[in-house]
């Protein structure tokens, strides 16, 4: 009948599949479409069938109708010039007795993405937008959003916009949402474009007479309509004071919704629309009403339950009384999927506090001695920054600690010892009758980090342990086989008590210098052993200034992120963003943002200049990562390496410590990238600190004191 | 969707693209190889290869320990359902729970439809999946949902479109795009019934603190003609809202979720739950409750360990509830050290059975009357190890029924129907507080060596 099917081999499946399309029997010809879908899925190339399947498409078996519908959304595209055959049964389709026909006619044909069938679509299009039925009517309406995606112009040419438009006050809730869904779709296609202006029609602002009409529809559409309809709510910008109170108001039942995503949905409107809102009784109420529904998110399945924590956690950043009572119902259940209990845990750290703390312990107690290894340490790390937060609990955190290492299975010990580095930063020279316990576990250690804290804890506390020299003297005797971070802790805890005993120690701060000059192959440990060499040869007072200074005690930050961001992630609640707490453009957009543009965002904004900076080093760490749309072949290799840059979030906060400061990320991106400025180390003085690295629990003080620094930058200059 | 600290003017040019209500740009279905089963593609920058990446990525990585992947500006949401997975796929800052509650929404109506999920089902149905799918999405954008309107124009026969179809397509899709989306209007009955089932899940989990709380799921079947409108009542006094709580014959709800039939505004304003019923079976209401939990049985256990060669278990099971109740399909299972060899169980009622691939043993009971107490009594013998692996001590998981009971203390007052035709209606209350893999009780090894022993050497 036509070239292609000439041409095409006499033999094998596609041949059979021709033979049963065309076939007399009605049944045969339904199957073969059946089996023709089936070959689509699984990737096989039916697009050599098209004119037969065309052929079935007249007919009055809808099922049959949507089969080859469903090969023509898919193939159309391979044989432009066959789609035109198909286009007369759509225009009469769309005009067929059924509702449901001529729905499934406008719906199929605005998947078609071929240009010659868009040209048809317009006037079928224009008939349905007015359809008495409102299931056609919805269905056109999010058929203008497709159109609008592959031709804008034919869109605006056929006053569709105003069309949809007039929709948003249709009598139908359903059709509204699906109008409201379109506007949104073709005001985000249009605003992505750089060259609009501010005039362009596509553009959806939300008047306040379109805000009325929203609000009455949310009560009335399906569960996904509101959900369209609070995005739009969202956007909404108002400066009055009594018209956001009123939009809570009615927002406010919709927390009772069963979909999850309407709650979520819900909460975001309220968070933003309630900062414009100064009545702070009022403010409080909406904070009440918020704390039940969000609790009852935790018994949604895992997936679920996981957005809804990691937006919780966002929430508790920014009111930290939303759920303070509430600590017990995070508590991990024995079998929540490992990605729930890591947010549980850091949610629970955030809600202890001095009454709660004592039920808090005794279940990171318990999830202590699980099986799961990593979930074990971030228990105890948590228990460390329970101590670190709540002065009154510390000293019931160090005997939960002490328990612990009392098991010596190898990892809670060395984890452990890990978190009373940071007990001892936070309160210096309190819990020193630990001490001999840990350095009793020295021999179960084999993690550099744990190492390395327990070298810091010898160093400090040099002048107070009787045999800190042997102890010291294993390490470095072992010095050239260490990692980098135990041999410069070695070095420093060495220099620590020489200073506290110059007597007894002399030999070995000479032996070490020796070696950490001679034999050591990192320039940082180098330099820092020939900074305490000269220092002490010049000057053993200064050297002492300077090495034993006074420390600031560290404390557990509020906030992990900053405070510019975490206002932008609030009003984006429930989306991606929120869940990878980081901004859009660093995940999506393909990693293109200029890095002017970026700047002018900064500039104009001095608060969110860090969240901008931060904004373009991620973006150019994406921007390595492949497309792998445009490039099918070699996607492997990148995307591997992109799973590791981006599977962190789930976990990103304990993999990283608690570590608030963006620009500690900046930095060692700009640092990999070698874009390194004086500007951003500067100002990024914390993360010179030695013990940043090791830290679970990070300083948050940006601005450091002259003395607690000068050890530091020494080392590294 | 950015935050309101940048003017409009500023940021258009780095919006990110955002499309708030759009469950993304393609849809798919795989099996544990990874091959597709079911392929929807929304907007043509996605491409069939995207398939491989998740496969790649996803199935074939044995480490994914988060349900979305980012690769690139591409995410995947992934539900695995037995032994498919269920992908959605976006490019944007989508609305990550859309996109899961749509997901789940999707394996609900597959469940639905077919009876269960899994890859020989979705083979077997692949045409209807596709034609299901097509009518709860279009273009990304869910649509219409409920079960019960889909089901009557997406059926497992064929439809042929002819004048009587058309009449009733008018019905249906009136009815799909509806105040009252999820019930038709001609609904009859001879005997117009309604059946409410209360079930409540008690979540326990004791150690040194007791965390116990109830979800709660109102189930009801409705079988009412016409456009009943319906009035529910709970016990006196209902209590959400913390602040009012200390009435008497109250019952104390933390939260509670109502089906999309029920008049949200109302409940917010006067507390009454009102509401035109779906016909058939749906979820009226689903509640959480914390404060003063009954919980129906009581486990007290004490574990021993003797020497490094045996753990002994004293396992004393109470019931809380009155005579007249009983709690059937009891089942413990009962955790014992990974080297045990053999366990020695002695119970006076039902059947204990070590089993050793699960490391528990398990105890079945086919009745406990209210007012009863057993025990159970078991030494599990060890093998000498070298390792000094812990046990992790998993709790003891107990699974039970008891009819007639709830453990928050809701009661059914009412259920008033109003029609019309001012018909007579029947309505049937049950109540069924149940455990199954919730209700877990962590123990503490007393051991001969002290704290540092603990493990199990």
């Amino acid at each position: 009948m036509n070239v292609f099917s000439r041409a095409a081999p006499k033999k094998g499946e596609n041949f059979e599949l021709r033979a049963d399309l065309n076939s007399e029997y009605r049944d045969k010809r339904k199957d073969a479409i059946k089996r023709v879908i089936a070959n689509m899925t699984v990737g096989k190339d039916v697009s050599g069938l098209f004119p037969d399947v065309l052929k079935n498409m007249q007919t009055e078996d809808i099922e049959q109708k949507k089969l080859v519908y469903l090969y023509l959304i898919n193939y159309a595209k391979t044989q432009p010039d066959l789609v035109i055959l198909a286009v007369n049964t759509f225009v009469k389709d769309s005009d067929d007795q059924n509702p449901l026909i001529r729905a499934l006619a406008i719906r199929t044909m605005g998947c078609i993405r071929v240009e010659k069938i868009i040209d048809y679509l317009a006037g079928p299009l224009q008939k349905c937008l007015h359809d008495e039925n409102p299931y056609v009517r919805k269905t056109a309406a999010i058929c203008v959003a497709k159109l609008y995606d592959l031709k804008p112009e034919l869109v605006l040419e056929n006053g569709f916009l105003d069309q949809l438009n007039e929709m948003i006050s249709d009598s139908n809730p359903m059709v509204v949402a699906n109008t409201i869904s379109a506007l949104s779709d073709i005001h985000t296609s249009a605003t992505s474009q750089p060259s609009t202006s501010s005039s362009d029609p596509a553009i959806f602002t939300i008047t306040p007479t379109i805000l009325n009409k929203l609000l009455i529809a949310l009560n009335e559409c399906s569960e996904w309509g509101r959900v369209a309809i609070l995005s739009a709510l969202a956007r909404y910008e108002t400066d009055d004071e009594k018209e956001c109170e009123h939009i809570c108001e009615r927002v406010v039942p919709q927390f009772q919704h069963v979909n999850g995503s309407v709650v979520l949905g819900a909460v975001r409107v309220i968070m933003i629309h309630m900062r414009k809102v100064s009545r702070e009784d009022f403010n409080k109420q909406l904070i009440r009403k918020m704390a039940p529904p969000l609790v009852t998110l935790l018994s949604s399945p895992p997936e679920v339950q996981w957005i809804a924590l990691r937006n919780i956690n966002l929430l508790l950043q920014k009111r930290s009384d939303i759920l303070s009572n509430e600590m017990r119902v995070f508590f991990c259940k024995y079998n929540d999927p490992l990605y729930v209990k890591v947010e549980k845990l850091d949610i629970m750290v955030r809600l202890a506090n001095e009454h709660n703390v004592d039920a808090l312990l005794s279940e990171l107690k318990e999830y202590a001695s699980e099986v799961d290894v990593d979930f074990v340490r971030r228990s105890i790390k948590a228990i460390g920054q329970a101590a670190v937060k709540i002065e009154a609990g510390a000293e019931r955190c160090v005997n939960v600690l002490l328990d612990l290492i009392a098991t010596r299975v190898s990892y809670v010990v060395q984890e452990a010892v890990v978190v009373m580095k940071d007990i001892f930063r936070r309160y210096p020279l309190t819990y020193e009758g630990v001490i001999p316990t840990l350095c009793a576990n020295l021999e179960e250690l084999d993690e550099p980090e744990a190492k390395a804290s327990l070298i810091w804890i010898i160093g400090e506390y040099a002048n107070k342990i009787d045999n800190a020299d042997e102890l010291l003297n294993i390490f470095v005797d072992t010095f050239t086989e260490e990692s980098y971070s135990v041999q410069l802790q070695t070095l420093t805890a060495v220099v620590k008590l020489f200073l506290y005993k110059p007597d007894t120690s002399q030999g070995l701060v000479q032996r070490v210098l020796n070696t950490a000059t001679k034999d050591c192959d990192s320039p940082d440990v180098r330099d820092r052993a020939y900074i305490y060499w000269r220092l002490l040869s010049t000057d053993p007072g200064a050297a002492k200034s300077v090495v034993l200074a006074h420390r600031p005690p560290i404390s557990l930050p509020r906030t992990t992120v900053a405070p510019a961001l975490l206002d932008e992630l609030i009003g984006e609640i429930s989306s991606l963003a929120s869940v990878y707490q980081k901004p859009a453009a660093t995940f999506i957009g393909q990693g293109r943002i200029g890095v002017d543009s970026m700047q002018r965002r900064g500039a104009d904004l001095a608060d969110s200049a860090k969240t901008a900076l931060q904004t373009v080093a991620a973006g150019q760490a994406s921007e390595n990562l492949l497309d792998f749309d445009d490039e099918p072949a070699p996607e492997q290799p990148t995307g591997l390496a992109a799973t590791q840059v981006l599977q962190q979030p789930a976990a990103k906060n304990f993999l990283s410590g608690t570590s608030a400061n963006p620009l500690d990320d900046l930095v060692s991106i700009f640092g990999g990238a070698s874009l390194s400025s004086s500007a951003p180390i500067a100002s990024g003085a914390p993360a010179l600190d030695p013990f940043y690295e090791l830290s679970g629990v990070s300083s948050p003080t940006a601005a450091p004191s002259a003395s607690k620094q000068q050890e530091d930058l020494l080392g590294l200059f | 969707m950015c935050s309101s600290a940048f003017s409009s003017e500023m940021l258009r040019p780095f919006f990110p693209m955002t499309r708030p209500s759009s469950t993304g740009k393609a849809f798919f279905i795989f099996n544990q190889k990874g091959e597709l089963l079911i392929s929807r593609l929304y907007r043509p920058d996605v491409r069939r290869p995207i398939a491989d990446v998740f496969r790649i990525q996803v199935i074939s990585s044995s480490d994914v320990r988060s349900p979305i992947v980012t690769l690139g500006s591409t995410s995947f949401f992934h539900v695995r359902v037995n032994n498919v997975y269920v992908v959605a796929v976006t490019k944007n800052n989508a609305n990550a729970a859309l996109v899961f509650e749509f997901c789940y929404r999707v394996i609900s109506i597959c469940k639905s439809y077919f009876g269960k999920v899994d890859e020989e089902c979705v083979k077997n149905n692949f045409v209807l999946i596709y034609e299901l799918i097509d009518e709860i999405n279009d273009f990304g954008y869910p649509q219409n949902s409920e079960i019960d309107t889909l089901k009557s124009y997406i059926t497992t026969e064929s439809v042929v479109s002819s004048q009587i179809v058309a009449e009733e397509s008018s019905k249906i899709t009136t009815q799909a795009t509806g105040v009252t989306s999820w019930r038709r209007a001609d609904v009859k009955y001879k005997k117009n019934e309604a059946f409410v089932d209360v079930v409540e899940t008690v979540n326990l989990s004791m150690s040194t603190v007791l965390r116990a709380d109830v979800d709660g799921h109102i189930q009801m079947r409705a079988y009412l003609s016409g456009t009943p409108e319906c009035k529910f009542g709970l016990n006196d006094k209902l209590v959400i809202d913390k602040s009012e709580r200390g009435a008497i014959d109250a019952v104390e709800l933390d939260d509670c979720r109502f089906h999309q039939c029920v008049r949200l505004n109302e409940f917010d304003s006067n507390r009454t739950i009102s509401f035109i019923p779906p016909d058939g079976e749906f979820e009226l209401m689903t509640y959480r409750a914390t404060s003063n939990v009954k919980l129906p049985l009581r486990v007290i256990p004490t574990v021993n360990e003797i020497g490094t060669t045996h753990v002994t278990y004293l396992i004393v099971v109470k019931t809380n509830f009155g005579n007249k109740l009983s709690a059937t399909n009891v089942v413990l299972r009962i955790p014992t050290p990974l080297n045990t060899t053999s366990v020695d169980c002695k119970v006076q009622t039902g059947k204990a059975k070590y089993v050793p691939e699960e490391n528990v043993v398990v105890w079945k009971i086919p009745r406990i009357q209210g007012g009863q107490e057993l025990t159970f009594n078991a030494a599990a013998q060890l093998t000498s190890t070298t390792t000094r692996q812990v046990w992790a001590r998993p709790p003891i998981d107990v699974d039970f029924q008891v009819l007639m009971f709830t453990a928050s203390g809701l009661i059914v007052r009412f259920l008033k129907v109003f029609e019309k035709s001012n018909y007579h209606s029947i309505k049937w209350v049950r109540y069924l507080t149940k455990a199954s893999g919730t209700y877990q009780i962590r123990f503490i090894l007393h051991g001969h060596f002290g704290v540092a022993d603990e493990g199990g050497k």
